[in-house]
């Protein structure tokens, strides 16, 4: 049986306990989403955008939907979208692609969507935090959902923390929709510490309007298998956006980022940073297409994805991909995939430095280029130690966790 | 202190050097001289254990201890110290964080407490002012962006860091000017204490008139052809080294 049938007979069997739990906007688009899932099934390896992850092999255990209810503290900024007015409600599933076989399955199971609105030129000073917590007593599967609106001069960091709270298989699709109206800045940070008996499919879909800018941060310190998409659509002019991401794998884990800048205007920027750490047997790939259409002059962008390879064992994929239908624009993009530096280990090593110790201080050096670019300082200075954690093996739990003591 | 006998190394399957025997004793200074592709520098990197270079036969013992068994770390905390020919440059790793794990590395050895961040930044200032080197080069990346001459300084500075017993300079002469010569060379003098000893590889007689060796020696072809005292250097500088070519042939 392929896996995709106990989702089938899942929905067929759930769904009008998941409708129940839910909101209008949402159950409106459920049924059509489920059809979409039904008909295309998990995507294969010979689908594009899904090359280097077996979705289908994620998917097949045998896991328990959790339909708990989201805990939101009060907060100026963070509502339940059933609660939020039509007008804001009705921009539910308005940027997420909705053929995307993972955003399909995830709309017709997901029972709650987080709102995070912040409102016409609010500029919010702190960081605005979003918790996960992956909990069960069994093999769990989370369906999550998360709706941004930056009104047109809005301001605000936001960082969602993706943490494992069992020693428990979990597996997590997620769908994050951002819209940035005119004159909005958003930076934004997801944060993985999980464990390797999770995998994570998180799509993200970013619409930016005229003179925004987005910084979205992908960091996956610690997991199991994890598939992130970021697409961003940039729709209005003078806009720009700041891919960035940080993958650390070891062990057997796997990372797979994926991410599309849609520059369908003139006069856009975009910047993507993408580095990887793999280790022992880890697998990293990445791939980046930047589409500059037709009439989307003075562009620019550039990309880039630099990957170090720690073990002659581990493997890294990397495709950075540039489709160019404007003549007028200024693009660059690379890629490199290197391994440890051998002199520079000896010179450590030769003032006394253990190898070890020193491997550790390369591949922190190598990726201390992303953690250097992170804008709120507190958060800056807690990830240059969790990196460092990472690569000394000492993060194999989460630190803040009160669960793992 | 150092003992080296019947040395042969090979570096990517070719012999480069056939049967060295050396010793060196406690606060002596030796030159080691010679033409281009003689192996001084395969020496060196031999008796540090860089692993680009294998050792087919010998042993060299470090105080009495086998030092062919050692890791290159563990040979370095024993107290061997290199001036790299070519110091490399670390990006991303500041000269700071680098030192940091170098001292405490050596002191866990000896088995001392870390030093403590105020203690260990005022170590820093101390010995930054033998070598005369720049604070700022301090906060950027090991050897990243330094001249040739700060390069070599900053190894000399490194090596007050560690106060190592067996100083190996590599050419530490190469491409310094006069002054930044006379820096360096007083600067590892003062280091020096009655016990330290060293093996110094230069082509000219200049670093010497700095550093007085008590013994020089002439390799040649993977061997130790010739060894005298300091005038030995001089007839050298002189004459060069066809001279030593002529009384083997």
């Amino acid at each position: 049986m392929k896996s995709e049938q106990q989702y089938i007979d899942l929905y067929g069997e759930a769904a009008d306990i998941i409708k129940s739990k839910s909101c209008p906007v949402m159950n409106a688009l459920r049924d059509t989403a489920f059809e979409t899932f039904r008909s295309q099934g998990f995507p294969t390896r010979k689908v594009e955008r899904y090359r280097y992850t077996d979705v289908e092999a994620a998917f097949a255990p045998n896991y328990g939907v959790s339909l708990s209810p989201l805990t939101i503290k009060p907060s100026p900024y963070i509502f339940n979208l059933k609660d939020a007015p039509e007008d804001i409600a009705a921009l539910y599933g308005s940027v997420a692609d909705s053929k995307d076989p993972i955003t399909a399955l995830n709309t017709a199971l997901v029972h709650e969507t987080l709102l995070v609105h912040v409102t016409r030129n609010t500029k919010v000073d702190a960081p605005i935090t979003i918790d996960y917590w992956l909990r069960g007593e069994a093999a769990t599967m989370m369906n999550r959902r998360i709706l941004i609106l930056m009104e047109t001069g809005a301001e605000a960091t936001i960082i969602i923390n993706d943490h494992a709270a069992d020693k428990q298989r979990f597996l997590s699709t997620q769908v994050i929709e951002v819209i940035c109206r005119d004159n909005a800045h958003l930076d934004m940070y997801e944060i993985e510490e999980t464990t390797p008996l999770c995998s994570r499919f998180s799509n993200v879909y970013i619409r930016e309007g005229r003179d925004c800018s987005v910084k979205h941060n992908s960091i996956t310190l610690f997991n199991g298998q994890t598939r992130n998409l970021c697409d961003v659509y940039l729709q209005g002019e003078n806009s720009e956006v700041t891919l960035n991401g940080c993958a650390i794998a070891s062990a057997n884990q796997c990372i797979d980022n994926n991410t599309l800048i849609d520059h369908q205007v003139p006069n856009c920027q975009s910047t993507e940073l993408y580095k990887y750490v793999v280790d022992d047997k880890a697998v990293g790939a990445f791939a980046g297409k930047i589409l500059v259409e037709k009439g989307a002059q003075h562009t620019s962008s550039q990309e880039t994805n630099a990957n170090l390879c720690a073990s002659p064992d581990a493997r890294m994929y990397t495709q950075p991909m540039l489709e160019i239908y404007a003549d007028d624009v200024k693009c660059a993009h690379g890629s490199t995939v290197g391994v440890m530096d051998e002199a520079a280990l000896f010179y450590m090593r030769q003032r006394g430095i253990p190898e070890t110790e020193a491997r550790m201080l390369l591949k922190n050096a190598f990726m201390g280029q992303v953690i250097d670019q992170i804008k709120d300082e507190p958060l800056r200075a807690r990830l240059y130690v969790k990196v460092e954690k990472r690569f000394r093996g000492e993060l194999d739990k989460c630190e803040d966790c009160r669960l793992c003591k | 202190m150092l003992e080296i006998r019947n040395l042969h190394a090979t570096v990517g399957g070719k012999e480069i050097l056939k049967g060295i025997d050396l010793t060196i004793k406690d606060g002596e200074i030796h030159a080691l001289m010679g033409t281009n592709g003689a192996g001084k520098s395969t020496l060196s990197n031999v008796i540090v254990g860089n692993p680009s270079y294998e050792v087919t036969e010998g042993s060299i013992t470090f105080n009495g201890k086998d030092l062919l068994a050692m890791k290159p770390e563990e040979r370095a905390r024993e107290g061997i110290f290199m001036s790299f020919q070519t110091p490399i440059e670390i990006p991303g790793v500041s000269m700071t964080n680098f030192m940091r794990a170098a001292v405490n590395a050596r002191r866990e050895t000896q088995g001392k407490e870390p030093l403590k961040s105020t203690d260990f930044l005022k170590l820093m200032r101390e010995k930054r002012k033998l070598v005369e080197i720049d604070q700022k080069l301090m906060n950027r990346s090991v050897n990243e962006g330094f001249s040739g001459g700060e390069k070599k300084r900053n190894e000399i500075f490194q090596m007050a860091m560690l106060e190592p017993s067996f100083c190996i300079l590599d050419e530490t002469d190469s491409g310094l000017d006069v002054d930044a010569l006379r820096i360096v060379a007083e600067g590892f003098n003062k280091l020096r204490s009655a016990d330290t000893s060293a093996m110094v590889i230069t082509h000219y007689q200049r670093l010497l008139d700095y550093i007085k060796p008590d013994v020089v020696h002439v390799l040649i072809g993977g061997k130790i052809v010739m060894t005298g005292g300091p005038e030995l250097a001089q007839k050298i500088e002189n004459e060069g080294f066809d001279w030593i070519k002529e009384t083997l042939a």
